[in-house]
This record gives C-alpha cells, structure tokens and sequence, in this order.
C-alpha cells in the first residue's frame, strides 16, 4: 500500500472551530489512480496537506510507502511528489534549472540531474522551453512543468491539489493526458478535484468528500451503477405523438429502471445497454428515429443523490 | 519537529546525508540565481556607502576649506572616515540580511508560495530556514568585503584603519552576517509583504541610525539614557565589532561583550525567526 491514511481528524481551533477532515480513512494501492472528489471547503485540500507533511493531524495516522508522515517528515518526502494549487515554480530560474535543482535537492549527482531534467523536458514536450522562465510561459505549460518536477525525483506517490483549477479547457486536455501517461508508467496519483468529468476521466477510484467525511468509495463505474441508473438513452423521434405506446412497452422491459417523454421524443434510464440498444431500435422504428443519444450517469448525479445538493456549488 | 532521533541509527544516518545533499543543493540553487544577479546585487550594495562616503567625506571637508569641519564625528582627534568605515560595513552587513532573505521570503510566503518547493526537499524544514540564514550571510561578507574599498579610499583625510587581529575580525564578520540573516528571517517569517515597507521605516531606518554607525558608542557618554538603551539593537554590536577589529584607534566596546552579544542577538532573532517560518510553513 502506498498511500495508507488512517482515522484521519484536522481540527483548527480557534474562534471559530472548523473540524476540516473528520474521521477519514484511504487506502491506495500502488499504481492506482485515485481522487478525492468533493465541493470546494470539503477539506480535500487538507488531506492533501496532511499527506505532503505540509499540515500535521490533531489524530490519526498517514503513511506514505510504510514511513509515517507525522514523525518522519523529511523522509517521507523523499516519496512524495506535490504539485499544490497556487504554482510554485521558481521564478528566479529557468525550466531547465527548475528540473535540475529540484534533481540536486533530492540527491541526484550533477550529470544524473542533467539526465533527468532532459528526459523530462522531452517526456512532456517541453523541449524548447528548458531557457524560458517560468513566467514567460502560459498557465497550462507552467502546470505541466509543475508536475515534471514533482515526479522528477521518481517518488513513489503524486499529489496533485485540484490539477486543473483555472486551465483552459485545452490545457486541461493536456494535462489529462500527461496525467495518464503517468499513470502508464506505474507513478500512484492522488487527485483532489471538484469537477466531477475530471475524477470520471482519470481516476481508477474515487472518494466522494464532503464536510470532512468519506460518503463513498468505489470505481466511477461501480457508483454510478450502485447510485444510479447506468445509462441514459436520449430518443428523438419525428412522431412524438404516438410514441406513448412505446413509453408504456418501455417501461415494462426487464431493463429499463424507468423512462419518460420528452418535448421530442423519450429519455430511458436503463440498468444495461446490453441487449437493450437493438430492441429499442427495433420497437422505436415505426416511430422515425431521429437521433440516438447514450450516456452514461455522472458522478455529478451521484453526488447529488448523496448529498442532496449540486457540486458546484 | 526534528524526527531524527527517534529513527533507528543506520535510518538516522542516512536522513543525515540527505539533509546534507539537500541543503547543499539549496545552496547551489542560491549560488547560481546570486551569480545571475551578480551586478545588480553590487550596486545594491554600493550604492549607499558610495554616496554616503561622498558627501561626507568628500564633499563636506572640501566646502569647508579643512578635513575637521564634519558635522557628525565629534569624535575629536578622530575623522569621520575611520569612524564610518566600520559603521557602513555594517550597514551592508545588515541591509544585504533585510534584502536577501526578509524580502524575498515576505514575497514567498505571502504571494508566490515559491517557498513551498524547497520546503518539500528531504530535510528538516528547520534546515531549510537556516540555509537561508547562511547564504545570506555570505552575502553579507562579500558585501562588507566590498564596502571596505570604499570606505578606505573615498574619503579625503586618511582612514587610520589596520588589522588588530585577524580571528577577531573573522569572528565579527561571520557573527555578524548570522545575525544579519537571523534579522532578515525574523523579518520575513513575521511581516506581510504589505508590511514590508512600514517595517523599514518603524525598524530599518531606526535600528542604522541608532546603530552606532556614525559614532563610536563610548560617545554616547553624554547622553546616557541613550548609551543604555542602544544596547538593545544587535547593529550596535556589529558597528563596534568591526570598529574594534579595524580601527581599534577608535574607542570601543571590548572584545568579549561584543561577541557575546552578537551570539545572544543571534540566538534571539534566529529562534523569533525560526518560530514564524516553522508557523507559516506547517499548519
């Protein structure tokens, strides 16, 4: 196990008591892509912290590959990789030279450094950027540097605070997709994000937070399909008016958890597309079918059936 | 904090050498950004000193037809110029602590966040205030180092200046760069960058001017209520040690209160310092 957290509490005293984190266990296997998903305030973020050493615990333990973070910090981070919320590049260096000494910190010899730095530059297509600085580059590039540093010492764990606040959605892309290759490489992530596509995109296994607390934990598939209706089938038909037979023969099959008319034609809730997709075809064909949407239930919807209230909130 | 001593000896070994890489590597880090800013730093540096030395040296024995005509030593038998050297070598001394760590570090912690990749590194986070400290007071050295010229050649009557003693002026210097960096910690660990410009004028500005680096302390004599309350401020102990050290004509406080002084101011501002960092940097 990498990641190991354990009856997790964060309090702050003070004149008003916030109780951030409240009981809070994970487990992350190696490898494993995992993300903590949740409302901003949720204290996502202060998991986060407790995990990278930056935020001690009131009680509870972390380890991070078997070395616990509260009594052996310095050690600790030698297997953690960080990319924070707010970018913390050093502005008085070059990309390369932020690559580099982050290699010298972590004791990487003089041409090991170099090595590194280059092989990242070139792993995250940033190869004419080593001389810029920081600054001159876009918030995007400047993250995806952010996380080929925090992996330049080859930790054993990533932590990336809401990757994707304030990127573009092109940038957020890329940075998907470098993400993943990580993942490719065997590099365990752990991501906090409060946008339910990105913890559906990415991760392997999800935490939903919120007030502090676990709600739930399981695949994206397996929530959705143990919250939720798996799928949802969007039926445009040119005669909407007769359609309410098919909504009626519909509502009758095995597979179907339930179905409603539109103002152009039927949206189902199905349990599986299994089987279901030619049957559907065929029973709506005297209808005209116009078009055929399928999508599987969000997390969002999740969310929503646990907490009663919407994650963008 | 430190959990070193609770790890097994071979572990405990080798957490050791990765503080050591690490703040090594801070170091270089630090070198390498210094080398880059090599020039604007000088002038930073000389700026002041030059000008000061200028005017009052200079320029004012030769408006007044005559060298003894300053307005400031009082120091009789004695001319401005040597008294100042030591004085502005201190300023450096202090003002490069002010500008290499209470400034940056203010910045760091109250906008950039910067500091946070170095508080990641695989050391103590004690560790990595303290090589701010140092690497700052190397500056502070090479600041001195360059006053020195200045200081020696500028003014228009001689400096009577030599060495007394070499470990002693070693010792000074050393002492107060550490003091100088344990300042700039105490400073940036505990100011808003909002703040940063009251505090050059609520402590900076008070601290030079009460520094005993226009006048020797002894001078203090007349005004005793001030004499005493003077001792308070560490730049007093970093004017008279380098007074003591180079221009020991000039009347001075003695040797071991001097660097005793200079190791308690240390231990104060080095622990206010490490205090405010350690709280800023771990919630």
């Amino acid at each position: 196990m990498i990641v190991d957290v354990a009856g997790l509490k964060k309090v702050y005293e003070g004149k008003q008591r916030v109780v951030a984190v409240d009981g809070v266990d994970l487990a992350v296997e190696k490898g494993e892509l995992f993300g903590l998903l949740g409302p901003n305030g949720a204290g996502k973020t202060t998991i986060i912290s407790i995990c990278t050493t930056r935020a001690r615990a009131t009680s509870g333990i972390v380890r991070i590959a078997g070395v616990d973070v509260a009594k052996e910090p310095s050690r600790a981070r030698l297997n953690i990789g960080v990319v924070p919320q707010y970018n913390t590049l050093d502005r008085s260096l070059t990309i390369f030279e932020n690559l580099y000494y982050h290699c010298k910190y972590f004791g990487f010899s003089g041409p090991e450094a170099t090595a590194r730095a280059k092989e990242l530059l070139e792993q995250f297509h940033l190869g004419e950027r080593g001389q810029s600085y920081p600054q001159q580059l876009s918030g995007g590039l400047q993250q995806r540097i952010q996380i080929a540093r925090a992996i330049a010492h080859k930790p054993a764990v990533l932590f990336l605070d809401e990757p994707s606040a304030g990127l573009d959605p092109q940038s957020r892309i890329a940075m998907w997709e470098a993400v993943k290759g990580l993942r490719r490489e065997g590099i365990t992530v752990v991501l906090t994000t409060h946008y339910m596509e990105e913890a559906d995109e990415l991760c392997e296994r999800v935490a939903i937070i919120d007030h502090g607390k676990v709600l739930a934990l399981d695949t994206p598939a397996n929530m959705k399909m143990t919250l939720g209706a798996a799928t949802v089938i969007g039926l445009k038909l040119r005669d909407v008016t007769g359609a309410t037979a098919l909504l009626a023969e519909l509502q009758s099959d095995a597979l179907v958890t339930s179905a409603e008319s539109t103002a152009d034609g039927l949206r189902i809730f199905a349990k599986s597309m299994d089987g279901l997709l030619p049957r559907l075809l065929q029973l709506a064909q005297p209808y005209h079918v116009r078009d055929i949407s399928v999508a599987e239930t969000s997390l969002e919807s999740v969310f929503i059936r646990l907490t009663g209230r919407d994650l963008r909130e | 904090m430190s959990s070193m001593t609770i790890a097994p000896s071979p572990m405990a070994a080798a957490q050791k050498r990765h503080t050591l890489v690490a703040f090594t590597g801070l170091l270089m880090r630090d070198f390498r950004v210094l080398r880059r800013e090599l020039g604007p730093f000088v002038v930073r540096i000389i700026m002041q000193p030059l000008l000061f030395l200028f005017v009052f040296t200079y320029v004012f024995p030769h408006m007044n037809g005559g060298a003894s005509g300053n307005p400031l030593a009082g120091a009789g038998g004695i001319n401005l110029g040597t008294v100042l050297l030591p004085g502005l070598m201190a300023v450096a001394i202090m003002f490069t602590g002010i500008a290499a760590v209470a400034l940056p570090l203010s910045q760091e912690f109250g906008i950039t966040r910067e500091i946070d990749d170095r508080v990641m590194c695989p050391l103590p986070v004690a560790a990595v205030a303290l090589e701010k400290v140092c690497f700052s007071a190397l500056q502070s050295i090479l600041a001195a180092l360059l006053v020195f010229p200045l200081a020696y050649y500028i003014p228009s009557v001689p400096v009577q200046a030599h060495v007394a003693s070499w470990p002693l002026l070693v010792a000074v210097l050393v002492l107060a760069s550490l003091v100088s960096g344990a300042l700039g910690l105490a400073i940036g660990a505990n100011v808003k960058p909002q703040q940063i410009g009251l505090i050059f004028s609520i402590v900076v500005i008070p601290i030079t001017f009460l520094g005993c680096v226009y006048y020797p302390w002894g001078k203090l004599d007349h005004i005793r209520w001030l004499q005493i309350a003077v001792l308070a401020n560490p730049i007093v102990y970093m004017s008279e040690g380098l007074r003591a050290a180079l221009t020991p004509g000039v009347p001075h406080m003695p040797y071991g209160y001097i660097l005793l002084a200079l190791v308690v101011s240390f231990a104060i501002l080095g622990k206010l310092g490490l205090n405010g960092f350690l709280r800023r940097v771990i919630s």
